[in-house]
């Protein structure tokens, strides 16, 4: 038996192509890895427990697309049906050859085009239930679960909205040519496979079969020729696609892995631009999740969103406009089925651009702090919120607390609106000079009304002694009975901060105080999910009114289960949304403080 | 018998178009949503540029129209139908009246302070508006601090609530800058001793008597004028206020202990204005006050047929033009009832 | 030199004509909310640095309209970037990214 046939020539040229092409890429980013990613790295490599944890997550995310899952269940049977069980068809194929060929080893394009080369001439009865029917059986039921994916990619175009997607994204000539021989490729397999199976009357599964027979009683012209031809045509698209793949987006197929095998070996993003970023670069699938999720879509804003961001990333051209037109509220981050850290590699962005400006903050003399047990800083913000200070003083007050508020007479700045800025250097001035007030008052506890300065606090300073945000040292002070309650609020809707929700994952503390002085009602999307206020620092290219959209965009969430105070826990978002909102916006220090019963 | 015109508030824009329209021998009828009529000037002490009492012309305005028209007060509009020729106004009591025109002279309300947060209304005692000085004016009270003493100095802030992109009024509310003049020179007649600061952004002095009345008050009184705006507002331990501006003519941040600062609130639509808005299909500008249909020769019409406008409902104006707009939609709405067919 | 009569001092005045104006137009032409400003101090008074030392934001959008290009660099290296300055102005003028625009004009031209 010979088992070739030119035919197999564009296919297993580019396959070779795809995995010299891949293989390049991975040497390349493991190559220029910062040394210790490098140890990091081939230690994890040494870890088993490690390995199977990232092949779990391949197995899960690349197969299974669960994340994708969670987002919405089509797009999620979409990704699926193709990654999985094109998988499969490759996993069954190799066995299926073995067991035709009797050997373990196939020429790589044997598996694939197996239905040319064998077809059972005759069939007895008995093979019904015998091992070839079973293989007949389980492949052509792989490619309808394939095909029904095509189906929905297809829809997809035409009906994003069914999918959970308002927008989708635009692509590249490559990225056409690619997706056009990816939809082909499975198309192309049914048509040869029947068409065989047609022609000999046999061979054929459950689909093949019947279709081939139908086919093949259509077709004017000899059938051995359209067969011969469908084949010629498979294994064109297969080579074309493979070819095309590294570049075009599906590059994140194989990047991905990579990534994850980062990722579980302990490598972080970096405040410059490192391998590790252009693996997060490469492993972007251009799927166009964070597009939907992007509160600046409320305001019409859709061409700085992560996905657009990244794609620039990738061509080595961002327009400043564009790094800057970002809240970095994180929320895209959220949602991304590859887990991209969006707001890390725009940081790395913005400081390549401001990182050189220069600063000069001599002015800053050493002042001297008094001494207290807890420090309390209110943070710039606050000051332009005098109901959120003179509640925590109250509440410390009442509580009998030693504490000193650090920054009455005037906040120096904590340092994350340089640090969102990309002015990394610049603000370490500033966390010096706070290090040295804070030290000099002899705290054991370090507490602060802005999740923004909370956030820096307790990425950069190294203090040793505890931060908390305010939600959470009131919190504290109530289970311990400091502070007596009495009042209680109807109907409260907590709006999360971005910097203390997703920016540093504290969702329960607030919402258990809340809980003890008031009945919260639900938010539609809240916690991961929670939209920004539309007041982010991290933004710079919105007009006021983009920034209105937004936070009405936000309110109009917050408002569904009509809540009669909306409370959230920084002063700037309380002062964002009290521009627009109809009911009262309080932080929860305010709550908290009017619940004590007065003296 | 049913009335010829309904107006709607009972301030002195409608009871200026009331008296007009009933000595054309008009019916009319007043709906006021407050207990007693008079709007806003009711609780003015003194009125700028003369500063001769508010009530005297309320009471000249009230003269006119006594006996002649009937005032409904109390009153609480929840529809308004449209028929071919008149007009039903459906109330929350379930009464209803019906007209053959409509005027809609219900007014403004003050900018509500708090919404400033960082000007300390509401937190502070010793914060107050522009109104709660005319309170303590028109009671024959003398102006004290929280604790009840005197103040030694005073600040009045200007443009609080309006060119206030923060708060969403970009409009100038035209009567806040005279208001802090007046009340500046008020508080130095009840107070010789008392230093007097006036915080401006731009002093408009654009009618009659007012630039007058600046010149007065820095000539003849020693108030003085900083050109800064307020941007915090906080409290020291003794309940005086350290108020942080910048002197913008010198260029340098300027603080100030103040013992009471007091907010000249501009004017905003008032909501209650915004339903018959709804009700009737009228339309408002961006800044929520109703749009008549013509602002210069047609600005008592609106585009509904029969309904009218006057006074503050169509943006701030001062007393002197509410009283001139008024009778101008007095005489729009007599020739209107005349031509009807 | 042609008598007019009278004499200009040039080192106390703004030669307005022959000031570089390039670094007005750049920032304007990326924040023209600048355009909005009226000049009232707000974000003077509530600056976070201006506690601390003399400097005015407002101050500084009138140096970048009138090319005094050497003061405005030595006054914006002692911005913290806090933004308190933004959430106080009354016209709206987006401050944070005029003053990362300023920031990028000195490197370009300054």
């Amino acid at each position: 038996m010979i088992n070739f046939n030119f035919f197999v020539l564009p296919f297993t040229l580019g396959l070779i192509y795809v995995f010299l092409a891949v293989g390049k890429s991975w040497y390349r980013w493991i190559a220029a890895l910062p040394a210790i990613d490098k140890v990091k790295l081939t230690n994890g490599l040494k870890h088993p427990g490690k390995i199977a944890a990232a092949l779990r997550e391949i197995f899960l995310e690349s197969l299974i697309h669960r994340k994708m899952w969670k987002q919405n269940p089509l797009l999620g049977y979409m990704h699926m049906s193709f990654a999985l069980g094109w998988f499969l068809l490759i996993i069954l194929g190799n066995i299926e050859s073995r067991y035709y060929s009797g050997t373990h080893l196939n020429a790589p394009y044997y598996p694939i085009f197996l239905k040319f080369f064998i077809h059972d001439k005759l069939v007895l009865f008995f093979e019904v239930y015998s091992v070839p029917f079973l293989f007949r059986f389980f492949m052509d039921f792989l490619l309808i679960f394939i095909l029904s994916g095509l189906v929905l990619a297809f829809l997809k175009r035409k009906q994003s909205k069914w999918f959970g997607m308002k927008k989708t994204t635009s692509h590249h000539f490559t990225d056409r040519v690619a997706i056009t021989t990816l939809w082909l490729i499975f198309p192309m397999r049914l048509l040869a496979e029947s068409y065989t199976a047609g022609y000999y009357g046999n061979g054929g599964g459950f689909m093949t079969q019947p279709l081939g027979n139908f086919l093949v009683s259509l077709t004017p012209l000899p059938s051995d020729f359209v067969a011969y031809t469908m084949w010629w045509c498979y294994s064109l698209v297969l080579g074309i696609f493979f070819v095309m793949l590294p570049y075009s987006r599906y590059m994140h197929i194989p990047t991905e892995i990579l990534l994850i095998f980062f990722r579980h070996c302990g490598i972080q993003p970096k405040k410059w631009y490192s391998s590790f970023s252009e693996t997060e670069v490469q492993s972007c699938s251009r799927c166009g999740v964070c597009l939907d999720d992007c509160p600046m879509i409320a305001a019409g804003i859709q061409d700085s969103q992560a996905v657009y961001f990244i794609s620039g990333v990738r061509d080595r051209y961002v327009p400043e406009e564009i790094s800057q037109k970002c809240l970095v509220c994180g929320r895209c981050q959220e949602v991304c089925p590859v887990g991209i850290s969006t707001d890390s590699l725009r940081l790395i962005k913005r400081r390549e651009i401001t990182s050189g400006q220069a600063s000069d903050f001599r002015y800053l003399t050493n002042g001297h702090s008094g001494k207290g047990d807890v420090v309390y800083f209110s943070g710039c913000m606050t000051h332009l919120t005098p109901t959120i200070i003179l509640a925590m003083k109250g509440i410390l007050t009442r509580a009998g607390i030693d504490f000193i508020h650090l920054d009455a007479d005037g906040s120096v700045c904590c340092g994350r609106p340089l640090m969102i800025a990309g002015k990394d250097r610049q603000a370490n001035e500033l966390i010096e000079f706070n290090k040295t007030l804070i030290r000099q008052t002899q705290a054991r506890m370090l507490v602060t009304s802005c999740p923004i300065c909370y956030r820096v606090f307790r990425e950069e300073y190294n203090l040793p002694i505890r931060i908390q945000h305010h939600s959470q040292f009131l919190l504290n002070l109530i289970k311990t009975g400091k502070i007596p309650l009495q009042g209680h609020f109807s109907k409260v809707a907590y709006h999360d901060p971005c910097d203390l929700g997703r920016g540093t994952k504290t969702y329960e503390a607030p919402r258990e105080l809340i809980g003890k002085v008031a009945d919260l009602v639900n938010v539609r999307e809240e916690r991961e999910k929670a939209h920004c206020c539309g007041g982010s620092l991290g933004m710079f290219e919105a007009s006021n009114s983009q920034r209105n959209l937004m936070t009405k965009a936000a309110l109009d969430i917050l408002v569904e289960n009509q809540p009669e105070t909306i409370a959230t826990s920084c002063p700037l978002c309380k002062k964002t949304l009290g521009r627009h909102a109809s009911m009262a916006v309080k932080d929860i220090a305010e709550l908290v403080y009017e619940a004590i019963p007065r003296e | 018998m049913d009335p010829q015109v309904i107006i709607i508030g009972a301030g002195i824009a409608g009871l200026t178009a009331a008296g007009a329209l009933a000595e054309k021998g008009h019916h009319v009828l007043i709906l006021e949503k407050e207990a007693q009529p008079g709007g806003h000037v009711a609780q003015w002490d003194r009125l700028f540029p003369s500063r001769r009492p508010g009530s005297e012309v309320l009471d000249h305005i009230r003269k006119i129209m006594d006996g002649r028209v009937e005032i409904k007060p109390g009153i609480r509009i929840n529809g308004i139908i449209a028929h071919d020729q008149d007009f039903t106004v459906l109330t929350e009591e379930g009464t209803s009246y019906t007209g053959q025109a409509l005027l809609i002279a219900s007014g403004f309300r003050l900018f509500q302070a708090e919404r400033k947060e960082e000007y300390g209304y509401g937190i502070y005692d010793n914060v107050i508006t522009s109104a709660e000085v005319e309170t303590v004016f028109k009671q024959g009270k003398k102006l004290l601090t929280s604790k009840g003493t005197l103040p030694q100095r005073v600040a009045l802030i200007h443009c609080v609530g309006s060119r206030d992109e923060k708060v969403g009024n970009l409009y100038c509310s035209k009567v806040c800058c005279v208001t802090g003049v007046k009340q500046a020179i008020e508080i130095k007649e009840q107070l010789p001793q008392c230093e007097v600061f006036s915080f401006y952004m731009d002093m408009r002095m654009y009618d009659r008597h007012f630039e007058e009345l600046y010149f007065e008050a820095q000539k003849q009184w020693g108030v003085q004028f900083i050109r800064g705006r307020l941007s915090e507002c906080s409290e020291a331990p003794d309940q005086s206020l350290i108020i942080k501006t910048e002197d913008t003519l010198t260029g340098r941040p300027l603080r100030m202990i103040v013992d009471l600062v007091i907010l000249l609130v501009g004017f905003v639509p008032e909501p209650e204005t915004g339903k018959l808005v709804e009700m009737l299909g009228l339309s408002t500008g961006e800044d929520g006050f109703i749009l008549p249909s013509d602002e210069h020769y047609n600005d008592n019409l609106t585009t509904v047929p029969g309904v009218f406008l006057a006074g503050a409902v169509k943006g701030p104006a001062t007393i002197s033009n509410t009283i001139a707009d008024a009778r101008a939609a007095a005489l729009q709405i007599d020739s209107w009832l005349k031509t009807k067919p | 030199m042609k008598d007019f009569g009278f004499t200009v001092q040039l080192d106390h005045s703004i030669d307005y004509d022959a000031k570089d104006k390039r670094m007005m137009r750049y920032v304007l032409y990326h924040e023209p909310s600048l355009d909005w400003c009226i000049g009232c101090g707000s974000c003077t008074a509530t600056c976070s640095a201006g506690q601390f030392t003399l400097f005015n934001i407002r101050m500084a959008h009138t140096l970048l309209r009138r090319g005094e290009t050497e003061k405005l660099k030595q006054e914006l290296k002692k911005c913290m970037f806090c933004g308190k300055c933004q959430l106080t102005c009354p016209r709206g003028v987006n401050l944070r990214n005029v003053l990362l625009r300023i920031n990028r004009a000195i490197e370009l031209f300054g």
